[in-house]
């Protein structure tokens, strides 16, 4: 689950530098043996294994042709695990985005408060996904929880005993430690449009909604595209805050693929039906990217700023 | 306390990708130890790990020889270490574990020595020990593994104060009286039982005894054995059945897949008072008197075995949970190194670490330990507990403990849906009749 980012990351740097500026091509070797070793290696070795029977435990690892592939591909698991993975990523997306837009927005303007403010909205990212986890596990504990120290009636669900509500507060506990990292993003793709722009629509009458429509969003258009890729992209290897949270469960609710993944290779045993799920992730994560960067226009380097 | 958490850190995730990827063997080496100084791996965190530390610490002291190099590791992050190191050649000398499914899958890939012959040559280090400890060292008739520290049964806890105050006598004696008293208790607003359902696990047992209590061991022994069609014997059924009629008439704490067992949120409920019952392992016993303030000394908890169930066939004497720890030898381990592991078998539970494992709250698998607890302060409850782990007809294994890893992967998963009455009886059989012999 950890293979996925370094590929889609590194992969579009290893086309252009060499025929652009072949002196300096060289400094990219130490990264690329980087990649090499702890992101193409292993990724083969994944690849390898998805064609074996293997226990994890046993010296010798046996070939078994695609036996793997067609018991995951037959699986109802894997279906209903890419449905749930997938409902993550677009529900995630879906809360995050205007959110952190709307924060970028409020802390891209330079007055002291909203700096002091943009400082706390990005404790949250500092934490651990692990210690978040837990946490939330405890407030949402439905006896001793906040609902019960509060009192508040409406707090003390099942939350992570219904399936819907669990998936609820994945995508919600989620997004409350990315919120901070995307607006930070977007404070910065903010802060780059020329001011001339703004005072221009002010003398032509337009209000703050509409600055923020025909100025603001398509200028940003680059800026979301680039947040949106690592909102999903990311969002396919979220593990160790849906697996400390609720574990897959409660049955199968919230059981992505990474979680399907560890459950087969390291809880069942099966370590090649798990490197297959390891394989499929990987095409997902590189063909959400490559769809992505389709998105923004083939010339990413054309011009916003004609007329300025 | 906990008997074992499923969490693991996505360190040791990393790094078990990262060697599947190579899919190296390795050599035989066995950890960082040369000669005949044996490695030896087990959990760390109280209250075991002074006992086994001191157990350790002794026996180097007394031989001058072959030594054990300990490494305390923590339970979360043990199992996924030790497959691991198993799967790379990279082992411990000793093996800490717990026994059954996990032990035979170590059996079948040859990596733990079989002690069979060395059992029958040193009679009396077998002899002294539970009969019933052996059950989950014993592999196809063989045995693999050297039962050690505590039995920990699975066990009824209630607390004392509600059934009094609600006028209740005794606790219930069969599975009808358990239903009658259902609406006593929701009545008060109180939860007849507490569940940490989130662990899977812990639902687990509710079935382990109810099977037991229906059709004795041999309904589970079915399953174990391979035969087809097993969890459709009718006892089966009928027990599937009865947890979801004890779940709608709302049995268990309101929102109990929401709690886990590692936070002990679910031992709270019951010595604060919100849940009147709870099945579960005698280590909570530990678990409430650390936190549950003056609970135990104001005596406020009763326990006893759970109950019979009317028509049912087994033995109410039974008993499920873990008979015992075990340590087994890694096969690759040097000569020398496997004499100091057995030597240091032989050392194990001598009388100062059977009174440290009494002074945790638990009791040595050694026959004759309750002369020894006399003097402790929580004899009347360590001496229930001899009770039941020597009284007990069969002593049977957790069931997720017992089967395969595959197996017990897709059993926990089942059991999750069962009591979110997401699959009917039938059902669950029907997905868990596919998984048998896996």
């Amino acid at each position: 689950m950890t293979i996925a980012p370094p590929v889609v990351r590194s992969a579009p740097p290893t086309g252009s530098t060499g025929v652009r500026s072949a002196s300096v091509s060289w400094m990219a070797v130490p990264a690329l043996v980087a990649f090499a070793v702890f992101g193409v290696l292993p990724l083969l070795g994944v690849l390898l294994l998805s064609f074996t029977s293997w226990n994890g435990l046993s010296p010798d690892i046996s070939f078994t042709g695609t036996d793997s592939w067609s018991t995951v591909l037959a699986d109802p698991r894997l279906p209903h695990a890419l449905w749930v993975t997938f409902l993550i990523m677009g529900l995630s997306w879906l809360f995050q985005t205007p959110l952190s837009l709307l924060l970028g927005v409020f802390i891209a303007a330079h007055k002291r408060y909203r700096a002091v403010l943009a400082v706390l909205f990005f404790v949250p990212l500092l934490l651990s996904q692990a210690a978040i986890s837990i946490t939330f596990k405890m407030l949402l504990d439905p006896n001793f929880g906040l609902g019960a120290g509060l009192g508040a009636e409406f707090l003390q669900q099942d939350w992570l005993g219904d399936g819907t509500l669990a998936l609820g507060v994945v995508v919600f506990v989620v997004s409350w430690q990315f919120i901070p990292f995307h607006t930070l993003i977007y404070q910065g793709g903010i802060r780059q449009i020329p001011t001339s722009m703004y005072e221009a629509a002010e003398i032509d009458g337009a209000g703050r909604i509409r600055q923020f429509l025909s100025i603001t969003l398509p200028q940003l258009k680059y800026t979301i595209i680039t947040s949106s890729t690592l909102m999903v992209v990311g969002s396919l290897t979220f593990f160790d805050l849906i697996y400390v949270l609720t574990a897959g469960g409660p049955g199968d609710a919230t059981r992505a693929l990474a979680v399907d993944m560890y459950q087969r290779g390291f809880k069942a045993n099966l370590m090649g039906p798990a490197s297959v799920i390891a394989v499929i992730l990987v095409l997902v994560g590189l063909t959400l990217a490559l769809l992505l960067r389709r998105l923004g226009g083939r010339d990413a380097t054309e011009s916003q700023l004609e007329g300025v | 306390m906990k008997r074992r958490t499923f969490l693991s850190l996505s360190a040791g995730t990393a790094a078990g990708a990262a060697l599947a990827a190579c899919g190296s063997s390795g050599p035989a080496d066995t950890g960082d130890t040369s000669g005949s100084e044996a490695s030896y791996w087990f959990l760390s965190g109280p209250p075991g790990e002074p006992v086994r530390q001191g157990a350790v610490d002794r026996f180097n002291k007394a031989n001058s020889g072959g030594q054990i190099k300990v490494n305390p590791i923590q339970n979360d992050a043990y199992k996924d270490k030790l497959k691991t190191a198993l799967g790379a050649g990279q082992a411990p000398s000793i093996i800490w574990g717990w026994g059954g499914g996990g032990l035979k899958s170590y059996v079948q890939e040859g990596q733990v020595d079989d002690l069979t012959d060395w059992f029958s040559q040193n009679a009396a280090v077998k002899d002294r020990l539970f009969p019933s400890s052996f059950g989950p060292a014993t592999v196809d008739g063989k045995i693999y593994a050297m039962p050690a520290e505590t039995v920990q049964p699975i066990i009824m806890l209630y607390n004392k104060e509600v059934f009094e105050n609600l006028g209740i006598q005794q606790p219930p004696q069969s599975w009808g009286e358990i239903m009658s008293l259902l609406p006593k208790f929701n009545e008060k607003k109180i939860a007849p039982f507490s569940l940490g359902g989130q662990s899977r696990w812990t639902n687990m047992m509710w079935l382990e005894f109810l099977f037991d209590r229906i059709g004795g061991p041999e309904v589970f022994n079915a399953v174990y054995d391979g035969e087809k069609d097993a969890w459709n014997n009718p006892a089966s059924i009928q027990g599937l059945t009865k947890i979801q009629e004890l779940i709608k008439a709302n049995g268990f704490i309101k929102g109990f897949s929401s709690i886990t067992a590692d936070s002990n949120a679910d031992q709270a409920l019951l010595y604060k008072g919100k849940a009147a019952m709870e099945l579960h392992g005698s280590w909570s016993y530990g678990i409430i008197s650390a936190e549950g303030g003056d609970f135990i000394k104001d005596g406020k908890l009763g326990y006893f075995n759970f109950p019979a169930v009317e028509g049912g066939t087994g033995d109410p004497s039974n008993t499920v949970g873990n008979a015992g720890q075990y340590l087994s030898i890694y096969s690759k381990a040097s000569a020398e190194q496997k004499e100091t592991a057995k030597k240091f078998f032989t050392s194990l539970l001598d009388d100062t670490e059977q009174q440290d494992w009494i002074k945790t709250g638990g009791v040595p698998i050694v026959k004759g330990s309750d002369a020894k607890i006399g003097s402790s302060p929580d004899a009347e409850f360590l001496n229930f507990i001899y009770g039941v782990a020597s009284n007990a007809k069969t002593f049977s294994q957790s069931w997720d403990q017992a089967l395969s890893p595959t197996a017990a992967e897709a059993l926990l998963d089942n059991i999750s849906k069962l009591f979110t009455l997401d699959i009917a009886p039938q059902q669950f059989a029907d997905n868990m009749n596919q998984v048998i012999g896996k």
